[in-house]
């Protein structure tokens, strides 16, 4: 059972619509002319109940294919091996672990992503100085980069928070710099002519209209974050949920392996849904369709 | 309309744009005058240049050649003298009604008691008062063009450009604008340029009618509606305003020469 989703994360619209307003206007003294709101809370009952039958038929397959001989753990052996693992602490220290290291790595990428995306978008000259070379480190994956971190920043810690780092940085990078470049030119235009000279116009604008771009480069950041920690853990690490995957599959423990991936499935989850709490409530002045 | 100092004077104004290997002349030679407190209306076809001529007044573009002045002194950048109503209201959407209307006290750096009470003034104005504290996107485009108007007017501007405000509204509410807005200026007097497509609203809001003709943009004729008529109903539906109005729909829709041909007898 894949609970690996994570990359789910760029796929609400950022952009903030503009609109060709055509909705009436009763006019006079303004008495309740709201234009029709869109209510997102409308059935969202329905949708948990179905995520959560979707839930319950995932665990029953898994369960009937274990059962059925697949080489599979069952539900239960994962759950006591999960119970275990809590118990003896080895669990706490390794969630511990991967954990610090994507929570540094992913604020680096993301304080340093933010003001360099910005500077691409606002100066031409910057841009053309930084894309290339945000070009072509995007298209190599971070983990092709541990053997050059490792020769050169040692085996500890530093080289797996670095291509962390790297990996947070290249996507929260691309779409900041997309924000900025996007910003409507009528607001701009709107804001210079109520006075507003460049730094007001970069303060009062331009950054407001990117945060959502910011946001959504910030949950896919997370996410490949994530997906690069626990690759650098697979690679070199003495404790983590990667290593601990590794080492389990040393001895051809599925159990281990089914809590770590598990484990990294419902973390990726909940940071990613901190992240679309934090956006709803800085963009909430968006329209949606 | 030139006997005194005009409060915008377009002189010799020519605006190309370069199209590939081509320039496009969006605006060739182009003069006019307007004076205080007038409300100039421009109607022509798409592609006549009615936006840069408005972008090149708010500062927002340069002319290739030739000047535009307001109140004698030569346009360059945009000035707080100047308020812009743009055709997709351009409110910030991240702020409320209230916010966006201060936006130009706070550029301004006027005081916060001082911001609120006059933003107070001119949501009031518009009649958006139990709105200060709505997001635009609850809005609609009616409403927010008329936050758009306060927002314009609450920097006290003395001269408001309109570039097809009312243009993406639906004809009852654009009506109902029109007659606002001109409530509000009747109220509170300001030279307006506005441009739009619709003969109409360009005849019914009008102390003067420019009509421009399409490449090269120029002013091809003008036709004067004059200040006496109250711009009401009986107005709109007056033979009067059809005359005006057929007047304006001929030299909008039937521009043969380099500029309008003088009418046999100008009856109106």
């Amino acid at each position: 059972m894949s609970v690996l989703d994570k990359q789910g994360a760029g796929r609400r619209n950022p952009l903030p619509e503009k609109t060709s307003g055509t909705s009436a206007d009763s006019g006079a003294a303004g008495a309740a002319e709201r234009a029709p709101q869109r209510s997102r809370s409308g059935g969202r009952g329905l949708p948990l109940v179905l995520n959560a039958v979707s839930v319950a038929l995932g665990i029953a397959i898994w369960w009937a294919l274990a059962s059925a001989g697949f080489k599979l753990p069952t539900p239960p052996e994962v759950v006591a091996r999960a119970r275990t693992l809590i118990d003896n602490g080895t669990l706490g220290k390794d969630v511990a672990a991967s954990l610090t290291r994507v929570l540094i790595g992913f604020a680096l990428g993301t304080a340093v992503a933010v003001p360099v995306g910005f500077l691409m978008g606002w100066y031409r000259v910057l841009r053309g100085l930084i894309e290339p070379w945000i070009q072509f480190f995007r298209t190599i994956p971070p983990l092709a980069i541990i053997p050059l971190a490792v020769v050169v920043m040692g085996i500890d810690e530093t080289p797996k928070v670095f291509v962390i780092f790297l990996a947070a940085f290249l996507a929260c990078v691309i779409s900041t710099f997309q924000g900025v470049v996007s910003v409507d030119r009528t607001l701009i235009s709107a804001a210079r002519v109520l006075g507003a000279k460049d730094l007001t116009i970069f303060a009062r604008v331009v950054v407001p209209a990117s945060t959502p771009f910011i946001l959504v480069g910030m949950r896919v950041g997370l996410g490949s974050a994530w997906a690069t920690l626990v690759a650098a853990e697979l690679v070199a690490a003495q404790q983590g949920l990667g290593y601990r995957m590794q080492n389990a599959e040393l001895y051809y423990d599925l159990p281990t392996i089914f809590v770590g991936l598990i484990s990294i499935g419902i973390l990726g989850l909940l940071m990613d849904r901190i992240l679309l709490l934090a956006e709803r409530k800085l963009t909430g002045w968006q329209e949606r369709r | 309309m030139t006997s005194t100092a005009a409060k915008i004077s377009v002189q010799g104004v020519t605006k190309t744009f370069a199209l590939g290997r081509d320039t496009f002349t969006a605006l060739d030679d182009l003069s006019l005058d307007i004076a205080d407190n007038e409300f100039v209306t421009v109607v022509g076809p798409s592609g006549c240049g009615k936006s840069t001529l408005m972008n090149i007044l708010a500062g927002l573009e340069e002319p290739t050649a030739g000047r535009a002045l307001v109140d004698g002194v030569p346009v360059s950048g945009p000035g707080p003298e100047r308020g812009v109503i743009f055709q997709q209201y351009a409110l910030f959407p991240w702020l409320t009604v209230r916010q966006n209307v201060e936006f130009g006290l706070r550029t301004a750096r006027v005081p916060k008691a001082e911001r609120r009470e006059r933003a107070e003034h001119f949501i009031g104005l518009v009649g958006l008062e139990q709105f200060a504290d709505a997001l635009p996107k609850t809005l609609s485009g009616g409403m927010r063009q008329r936050c758009a108007i306060a927002r314009a007017y609450a920097v006290n501007p003395s001269i408001l450009l309109m570039d097809e405000p009312f243009g993406a509204l639906d004809a009852l509410t654009r009506v109902k604008l029109q007659e606002q807005l001109l409530d509000t200026w009747s109220k509170d007097k300001r030279t307006v340029l506005f441009i739009t497509h619709d003969v109409d609203e360009a005849v019914f809001l009008a102390n003067r009618v420019i009509v421009m003709a399409a490449r090269p943009g120029r002013v091809y004729d003008v036709i004067e509606v004059g200040w006496d008529d109250a711009r009401d109903e009986d107005f709109r539906l007056s033979t009067e305003f059809a005359a005006l109005r057929n007047r304006v729909w001929h030299s909008v829709y039937h521009q043969d020469g380099r500029t309008a041909a003088p009418l046999p007898s100008t009856t109106t």
